[in-house]
């Protein structure tokens, strides 16, 4: 027999130690996903953020299956009373149109153009502020007044121009609201580049001949990405916000097709009468907003435990 | 008094209760995942006017200890097992109005950081004078009598110093103010918590000697924890010294460090370098493994998995008991087989020999270097004032050697680093590495042969790494760049590299977070190898590392050295480990080179007065250490100042006169090699004694 050793000794007290490179079947990237999904759990905002929006998103994904109606077919029997009833839950609108089927569909448009805008934002705001911090001096300064110039002009005036020249499309209303927004993504980008290009393994990079493209994509913006994805999480609800102030203005997407935003603008003027009309399309721009606020502080709480 | 001596804490000797006394204390962090016991039971005992030292390695609990003692857990720690006694009473069964009393006015504390203890919008004297009218109800007048009183104790007697913020004080003149603020009240107890860790070596040393002197003065008693433990005799009687949260020995400073009795003890000083180790003679010996998950202790000794003693049958299965030491009262160790290690003999202090081997090329000579920043510019480049952050450095390193360079904060050393690895453009003067100029090129202009044999290994730990990235990854990429190594060879590449820097091939796949500090420098270190460099830079390269890791860095990066026959350029403000690892040294100061030369010419008269001055405020952990102490009075000088003399003249204690203000030091040669800034002629300063 041979004698224990510590290891032995003391794996037998307290169990066998935690093994650091487990093989499992599952693959490691996988794990890694699951884990983290598994954190936002830990946070209680997270946990509601998350459901709000997923439940959203379930909603848009199955609106053919979800909603009771065509969203665009009227009903002339609902017509006499619009106000909730067996056959329409939340009611019709003026046409006849049921409310609950509008939303359902609706959720397809907000959460189509709001996360591509979003995206598009945070794409070109990023390398907007990679450049600014990482070159500094001039760089820094043209494209610092560049953005300046952007965020000082009055945003819906210039949504109105764009729009009424160009036409009002999903494309152009994610594409203005990209450019609109990425000065402000920059802004974050560029101060936390300006932060990372400073640490150790930044210079450990051009020591080895790095290029500052690769510098700023691989060494400098993933580091980043714990307050990029908050700010984009706010950013989400500003702009759905901001698509429903644009449907509502009536420079929003082209009817017919269902828009929370249109569909309030359609109905404000008889919310004396018939205030479900407007109010039931509002809380859904609210819960969504909501969920997605809810999101980005529980995603800043979990940042700040690490 | 003398050390170790004091009466207060022999048994029976004395009726009144010791000013603080803990008894089996149990403390507790509740994170998600669970209850993590950071001290499992703890007693120790202060006695009036005693000052107890805890030293430790980072995680060891002793902060946490200072900090339960004054109830200051926060919300995730708590006291769950114990007693806290404060002049005999209970500190639990207090309200938090009695508490609030006793804090500042009977217990008082000093943090390490003095900047975050001071309010910044408001002056030091209003800070000062706060003290004793919040607690003693003192008017103005007499509070200001009081303040300039205590001010003229931490030697700050200038009268003006109580109207100035604390932004507009150096460091060690902050870290006097948190001290006087922590003494006007004249506490029972001064808890210390890493009061010097920030500080330079020649700071420390004079707020060291400080808090010993008002200690005599105040009869205070005195809590004092410390990562160092050359610190710990210069201020304290007796010391702690901390493992895995539990006192593993106590006893008199000459008691622990003359005679240790715990294998963690002995390992500790056995890994320390001192001013008489270097790696020719005296190896150090690092601890082996790393300071163990809180999780997974085992119910016996905390150190069994590091023992290099352990004896598996009896060490990890039951609870060791902390016993006295026989035939040494007052002397505790938690130890089973203390009695049985035999006596630890300390490592000599070798006699320095004669440079080893042949005389090597110089694969680097710097010429006449100069770095001017230039601060406040506007943006088109205008106005501004300069900062002479190198001026004129003339040093040369040999092929396969290592060449130190050793100063102050803000002595323009990091600086070299980054004009030599091309980080920074050199303003004036030359680089040449094998022949080829390469001062005035940056790293991105440097040809991928020359950026393959300059490398560079980083100070932190947490910085060095890209926590985006696997190890694989950033030792992987920089097999890549540096040798065009393809992708699939390059991964087998780095399992060797690994090895090369004894770390496991399967670390490969970690992200930095799950490497402890040791293991983050040792991937640096593999990463800056890839290219097979024939320099590399390494800039503090274990100033963030606990000494017990720190000599196993050092150990390794020697080790390299012999067998690829890397140059090291080695940059540290540790005296004790240039020292060590050092063939040349150059002593800097204010960008200038004071003193350079062979390592055992450097670190014996002839000395420049400012090695001198370092030499002796380096601590070490020697009870009979004997060295006489030069504290440097006096400022530094502004880095934008233009200094026409030497610029040490300010602090310097040996200064001659208006020559030293006036005209810049002449260099002297007392040997091949070795060059000494200084008017001093050189027969005094070969006259000086040894320190």
């Amino acid at each position: 027999m041979t004698p224990p050793t510590v290891e032995t000794a003391v794996e037998a007290a307290v169990g066998p130690a935690v093994e650091l490179s487990r093989a499992g079947r599952i693959p490691r990237r996988l794990r890694v996903w699951a884990r983290r999904v598994a954190r936002v759990v830990e946070s209680t905002p997270a946990t509601i953020g998350v459901a709000i929006v997923l439940a959203w998103v379930l909603v848009a994904l199955l609106a053919p299956v979800l909603a009771p109606y065509p969203p665009n077919t009227t009903d002339p029997l609902a017509l006499a009373s619009p106000t909730p009833s067996r056959a329409h839950w939340l009611g019709t609108d003026h046409h006849g149109r049921d409310i609950l089927s509008r939303i359902v569909w609706g959720a397809r448009t907000v959460l189509t153009v709001a996360p591509l805008a979003v995206l598009g934002a945070a794409a070109l705001g990023s390398l907007w502020g990679l450049s600014a911090g990482y070159y500094r001096g001039v760089v820094d300064l043209v494209l610092s007044r560049a953005s300046d110039i952007v965020l000082t002009f009055p945003v819906i005036i210039l949504y109105m121009i764009v729009l009424a020249t160009f036409g009002s499309s999903a494309l152009n209303i994610i594409l203005v609201l990209t450019v609109t927004k990425a000065p402000i993504i920059g802004r974050i980008v560029r101060g936390l580049t300006l932060d990372l290009r400073e640490r150790e393994y930044v210079a450990a990079a051009k020591l080895r001949g790095e290029s500052a493209l690769y510098v700023m994509l691989v060494e400098i913006l993933p580091n980043a990405r714990g307050p990029l994805l908050v700010d984009m999480c706010l950013r989400m609800g500003y702009t759905i916000v901001l698509i429903g102030a644009l449907g509502f203005l009536g420079i929003g997407l082209p009817p017919p097709d269902p828009d929370w935003g249109g569909m309030v603008r359609d109905t404000y003027g008889m919310m004396s009468v018939w205030p479900h009309m407007a109010l039931y399309p509002c809380a859904a721009i609210s819960s969504l907003v909501i969920g997605f606020n809810l999101l980005a502080v529980g995603l800043r709480e979990l940042a700040l435990r690490d | 008094m003398t050390r170790g001596e004091s009466p207060a804490h022999k048994e029976g000797c004395s009726a009144a209760p010791p000013v603080l006394e803990l008894q089996d204390l149990a403390i507790s962090y509740f994170t998600r995942a669970g209850e993590l016991r950071v001290v499992p039971r703890l007693s120790v005992s202060l006695g009036h006017g005693e000052a107890l030292g805890l030293v430790g390695e980072s995680g060891c609990g002793k902060s946490t200890v200072a900090l339960a003692v004054v109830r200051y857990l926060g919300r995730a720690g708590r006291v769950v097992g114990g007693r806290i006694l404060f002049e005999g009473r209970d500190m639990a069964a207090m309200g938090a109005a009695e508490l609030s009393a006793l804090r500042g006015r009977r217990i008082a504390m000093v943090y390490q950081d003095p900047m975050a203890s001071l309010n910044p919008v408001m002056t030091v004297g209003r800070q000062l004078m706060e003290v004793p009218m919040a607690h003693e109800g003192l008017g103005r007048p007499d509070a200001r009598e009081r303040a300039l009183r205590m001010l003229d104790e931490v030697k700050l007697s200038d009268p003006a110093m109580l109207d100035r913020y604390p932004h507009q004080l150096s460091g060690g003149q902050q870290q006097r103010i948190v001290i006087a603020m922590a003494l006007i009240a004249e506490p029972a107890l001064l808890i210390l918590d890493e009061p010097t860790t920030g500080l330079d070596v020649t700071v420390e040393a004079a707020v060291l000697d400080l808090v010993r002197e008002l200690r005599r003065r105040h009869n205070s008693a005195i809590l004092y924890i410390s990562h160092n433990l050359g610190t710990v005799v210069r201020v304290c009687d007796r010391v702690g010294v901390m493992y895995g949260g539990e006192l593993v020995e106590e006893g008199a400073i000459r008691q622990v460090f003359g005679n240790p009795h715990h294998p963690y003890t002995r390992g500790l000083l056995d890994c320390l370098p001192t001013l008489g180790r270097d790696k020719h003679t005296a190896p150090l010996r690092p601890i082996p493994g790393q300071v163990g998950s809180l999780r997974a202790r085992p119910p016996g000794c905390g150190f069994a998995l590091r023992c290099t003693h352990v004896d598996p049958a009896r060490c990890v299965t039951v609870p060791i008991p902390v016993e006295p030491v026989a035939d040494d009262p007052g002397h505790r160790v938690q130890c089973l087989r203390a009695a049985e290690l035999g006596r630890w003999q300390r490592p000599r202090r070798v006699a320095p020999g004669t440079a080893a081997g042949p005389p090597q090329p110089i694969v680097l000579a710097v010429g006449g270097l100069r770095k001017v920043y230039r601060a406040g510019r506007g943006v088109l480049g205008g106005g501004g004032t300069l900062i002479r952050a190198l001026d004129d450095v003339r040093l040369s390193a040999p092929r396969g050697t290592t060449l130190a360079i050793v100063g102050e904060s803000g002595c323009g050393k990091s600086t070299l680093a980054r004009v030599l690895t091309g980080l920074e453009a050199a303003t004036a003067g030359s680089v040449t590495l094998d022949g080829e100029e390469i001062g005035n090129t940056l790293v991105d202009d440097r040809p991928i042969a020359l950026k393959r044999k300059l490398q560079m290994v980083f100070q932190n730990p947490d910085s060095t790494l890209n926590p985006s990235h696997t190890v694989g990854y950033a030792v992987g990429r920089a097999l890549r760049r540096l040798r065009g190594v393809p992708r699939e060879a390059a991964a087998r590449q780095v399992g060797r590299l690994l090895e090369v820097v004894k770390l496991a091939p399967e670390l490969a796949g970690h992200k930095p977070h799950q490497l402890s500090g040791g293991q983050k420098q040792r991937v640096a270190i593999a990463r800056a190898l890839a290219g097979d460099p024939e320099i590399v830079v390494a800039d503090e390269p274990v100033s963030a590392l606990d000494v017990s890791v720190q000599a196993a860095i050092v150990n390794l990066l020697s080790e390299l050295q012999r067998t690829r026959g890397v140059t090291l350029v080695f940059i540290s403000h540790d005296l004790s480990v240039v020292r060590y690892v050092a063939d040349h040294v150059a002593v800097m100061y204010l960008g200038r080179v004071a003193e350079v030369g062979p390592v055992e010419a450097v670190f014996a008269p002839p000395y420049h007065p400012y090695t001198e001055a370092l030499l002796s405020a380096v601590p070490v952990p020697d009870p009979d250490d004997q060295r006489s102490r030069i504290l440097l009075e006096g400022t530094l000088p502004s880095a934008t100042e233009v200094l026409r003399g030497c610029p040490f003249a300010t602090r310097c204690p040996r200064k001659l006169g208006p020559v030293c203000d006036e005209t810049p030091p002449p260099e002297q040669e007392p040997a091949r090699g070795h060059r000494i800034a200084c008017h001093i002629p050189l027969e005094e300063l070969s006259r000086l004694a040894r320190v």
